[in-house]
């Protein structure tokens, strides 16, 4: 078995790992909430390592319900996160220099590993979110909890609460996507080049 | 059971068709007029108007905000009067505001708006009204659409031909429509030595380019006379303007009557840049004066009043080559300058004809010194030398002009209660349609510009008697909507309006729209007792002085506990409004002020003082309705009698100490129990 990637499959390893670096300039996560009073929205974008757009205005609303105010200290994430895409970074150019198949698969692994791990970590944020209230709050509906959706759309007392990839979180879901056909490709072939 | 038999039906279409044929007997009437067009006025809810719509309070003095076509009203601009829903005039920030050489004035009768101009086309920057009354100019900020300056004018009173622009704002005017003894002269003089004491002036106020600032650059010292409108050249007339003036009998009495002799009265020409040359030769005499000019900064949220004490005089009757009149027949009330700067029409309001002149002519009668003698020295133009021609029975009573893009214009006719449509060029009738009733000012949206958007037109009434339903003797003021965009002028909608309307402008939404601020940014803002976060909140003692940083944010504000307070003090509650959002203004107010409520826009810091007589438990709440918990938005400020030893204290959210580590149970809280 040849255990070599052909060249073509190196450079698509090396542009889709580099395409990584998007995160550091591009939000890869947003919220966006639609309410009555908000026919604008109002919109959270979560990056690797920062929280942007209206984050106090949400907070403002949300403590009535007695949520937590959002913070970028509560996200521990945010002081390691740079340091794991630099490290998947790394671990792709490695596959695309040494061509090594085996480094290519656990860049693979790795990658959907950490894939659910980040949305496993979405959801237990928002699950501590919004269980996790203050018992003091002004608005209290029994039973009510105010969990954001993981991916997708839920309706939160008045508001319409959408939670998607945002444009650095598309490119990795690309780059992660176009890793996994190469490595398929290659294992086509291989396989009907070992047949003969 | 059947109601009615078949032979009893008939009686009743009979019946029927009778009571339609006599309602068709009836003359037509105006209930009528908008039928079918009223589609054109009609936008849909959530939808946005296509033009922003600034209408003067007249009397209110203030300035109105509507959108067309809708005539839905948006907001009331409080500009020379105090206005206790908005705080202006009552918080401490804006008191400056209404500051003159006569102190504080709390009213005006506003008349003119007019919007500021780049090359002659409505810009959407400012717009500047007159204060009749106590003469002054506003400039309103159409980012905030907040009244930003005040000037108060000297030498002058009624200052109606204001507040008119040329063509790229170099200037805003100002006249008297009451000539009096210049203000260093002693007015203690008797009323009937009006020829040789009273003296007419007008007022050049340099704008400036980018702040939009207001300084008096001079003032032209004229005979004594009434000056009533004004509107600058343009194109290539810029460097001129036109005033027209009545009561050039100089009469000091019964003016309906002493002031109606004379065949013809005037319409002044002003070369503005003649003016200005002088000014620069230093041909101006500096005269000791004293006057208010009031600004309001969006950064200190707080408004600053200085006098000035000091005016330069281009004097009329010295200076040759400046100012020129023009014979204007019976008492001229509209000066409207056509876009294209060449026609200058006068609305002699007690004659039977509109003259229209021509800016051409009237340079080449300059040139030629086709003269018909002077007038206190200055000289007097022949009426046909400097007039294109007449328009001929065009109605009764015309009073103002404006103008669409097709070459024409519209005449509002105050006492035959219609508007005339005629071809600026051709002077010939097109159209005239009836108002209800006695039209005052009319509108085009750039109708004085020359750039109009010849779409609708708005006519200002002055009576209203039957349009709407009656509210006692005091009628609401009614303005009419055209379509102008055709041949025929179309009714398609009659609207309220505040106050008593006169002279209104109007811009294409988009203009404005865009630029519009939503919230001030707290960290930016540069008020001496803003309160930038709950953290800054406190309650200082300045000898009898209490200075109040309280924050409002949904739904509390902090502190809402204060303690300490003695009858004898002075009380300041600085209220910053910590809301980073649109729309979200917190409202304040406490009990027995004698003043009004605050409403302070998210990111802004404004004061209310307060001087409690009585000891006592005081209440405060939020009076803008913020938030699900609006009605929680309270506080409570406890007033000692005077010297008590109550100490200075306040708090936010604290919950009565325990006594002795136990439980607050209702036992434990009673006195003794241990």
């Amino acid at each position: 078995m040849n255990n070599q990637l052909s060249i073509p499959s190196r450079i698509l390893v090396a542009f889709a790992s580099g395409a990584l670096i998007a995160v550091f300039f591009l939000p890869a996560w947003r919220i966006d909430l639609f309410a009555p009073q908000y026919p604008e929205g109002l919109s959270m974008y979560i990056w690797i390592n920062k929280l942007s757009g209206d984050v106090e205005i949400i907070n403002g609303l949300n403590h009535y319900i007695g949520m937590k105010h959002i913070s970028a200290n509560m996200f521990p994430e945010f002081k390691y996160l740079t340091y794991v895409v630099i490290f998947f970074m790394a671990l792709g150019m490695t596959a695309a220099i040494t061509g090594r198949r085996k480094i290519l698969f656990a860049y693979i692994i790795a990658t959907i590993i950490g894939g659910l791990l980040v949305l496993y970590d979405l959801y237990s944020w928002g699950y501590d979110y919004g269980h996790n209230l203050d018992p003091k709050a002004a608005i209290q509906v029994p039973g009510l909890s105010y969990q954001p959706p993981v991916i997708g759309h839920k309706r939160l007392l008045n508001f319409d609460a959408y939670s998607f990839p945002d444009s650095a979180g598309w490119i990795v879901i690309g780059a992660g996507s176009l890793v996994i056909v190469v490595w398929l490709v290659e294992w086509f072939i291989n396989r009907k080049k070992n047949k003969k | 059971m059947k109601i009615f038999q078949p032979k009893q039906l008939q009686y009743l279409f009979i019946a029927a068709f009778a009571f339609f044929f006599m309602e068709s007997c009836k003359p037509k009437g105006t209930q009528s007029a908008a039928t079918g067009d009223a589609a054109k006025a009609y936008v849909a809810p959530g939808k946005y108007d296509e033009f922003y719509n600034f209408v003067s309070g007249g009397f209110s003095g203030q300035m109105a905000v509507y959108g067309l076509p809708s005539g839905r009203l948006l907001r009331v601009i409080p500009v020379f009067s105090t206005d206790p829903e908005k705080g202006w005039g009552f918080s401490e920030e804006t008191k400056p505001m209404l500051n003159t050489s006569h102190g504080f004035v709390p009213w005006d009768d506003a008349h003119h708006p007019e919007m500021s101009q780049t090359n002659g086309e409505v810009d959407g920057r400012w717009v500047f009204i007159n204060g009749n009354n106590t003469p002054r100019i506003a400039r309103i900020d159409l980012t905030t659409f907040r009244t930003a300056e005040i000037l108060e004018i000297p030498n002058s009173a009624g200052n109606h031909s204001s507040a008119f622009v040329t063509q790229s704002t170099e200037y805003v005017v100002a006249g008297t429509r009451f000539s009096i003894p210049p203000d260093d002269a002693n007015g203690d003089v008797p009323i009937d030595s009006y020829k040789q004491n009273f003296k007419g002036n007008v007022s050049f106020i340099k704008v400036d380019s980018v702040s939009g600032n207001m300084n008096i650059a001079f003032q032209i010292r004229t005979p004594g006379v009434n000056f009533d409108l004004s509107h600058a050249g343009k194109g290539n007339s810029h460097g001129w303007f036109f005033f027209s003036c009545y009561n050039s009998e100089q009469a000091n009495t019964l003016l309906e009557v002493n002031a109606s002799q004379r065949d013809k009265d005037f319409i002044m020409a002003v070369n503005w840049k003649k003016a200005e040359e002088y000014l620069k030769a230093g041909k101006g005499r500096k005269q000791a004066v004293r006057y208010a000019h009031n600004t309001y900064s969006d950064k200190t949220h707080s408004a600053t009043s200085k006098i000035e004490t000091e005016i330069t005089i281009l004097d009329s009757k010295e200076l040759a080559d400046m100012v020129y009149l023009i014979p204007c027949p019976k008492s001229p009330h509209g000066c409207d300058v056509d876009p294209t700067g060449e026609y200058i029409v006068g609305s002699g309001k007690l004659a039977a004809l509109v003259p229209v002149f021509s800016f051409t002519k009237l340079q080449k009668a300059i040139a030629d010194k086709a003269f018909d003698g002077d007038y206190e020295g200055i000289p007097v133009i022949k009426y046909e030398a400097a007039l294109h021609g007449e328009v001929k029975k065009p109605g009764l009573g015309p009073l103002h002009t404006e103008f669409d893009d097709k070459g024409n214009a519209y005449t509002s006719m105050f006492v035959s209660s219609e508007i005339v449509k005629w071809n600026v060029k051709s002077l010939e009738i097109i159209d005239r349609v009836p108002t209800y009733y006695s039209v005052g000012h009319l509108m085009v949206p750039g109708g004085d510009s020359r750039k109009p958007f010849g779409k609708y037109l708005v006519a200002y009434n002055k009576i209203t008697k039957d349009r709407y339903l009656p509210t006692g003797p005091e009628l609401a003021q009614s303005a009419q909507l055209y379509d102008i965009s055709g041949e025929k002028m179309k009714l398609i909608l009659d609207f309220p309006t505040i106050g008593e309307p006169h002279y209104a402008q109007a811009a294409p939404a988009g203009l404005i729209s865009k630029k519009s601020v939503k919230f001030f940014k707290i960290e930016e803002s540069e008020h001496p007792y803003v309160s930038k976060g709950e953290g800054q909140a406190k309650v200082t003692r300045d000898g009898n002085k209490v200075h109040i940083n309280i924050t409002a944010i949904r739904s509390h504000f902090n502190p809402d506990n204060i303690e300490g307070v003695r009858v004898g003090d002075e009380v300041y509650f600085h209220l910053t409004n910590l809301e980073q959002d649109w729309d979200v203004p917190h409202g304040f107010a406490v009990k027995g002020a004698n003043n009004s409520e605050l409403l302070v826009m998210p990111g802004e810091t404004q004061t209310l003082k307060w001087v409690p007589e009585k000891s006592g438990m005081y209440p405060f709440y939020c009076t803008d309705f913020c938030s699900a918990l609006h009605q929680e938005m309270q506080g409570y400020i406890r007033i000692s009698p005077a010297g008590s030893s109550v100490p200075l204290s306040f708090s936010t959210g604290k919950t009565p100490t325990p006594a002795a580590g136990k439980t607050p149970t209702p036992s434990a809280a009673k006195p003794g129990t241990k």
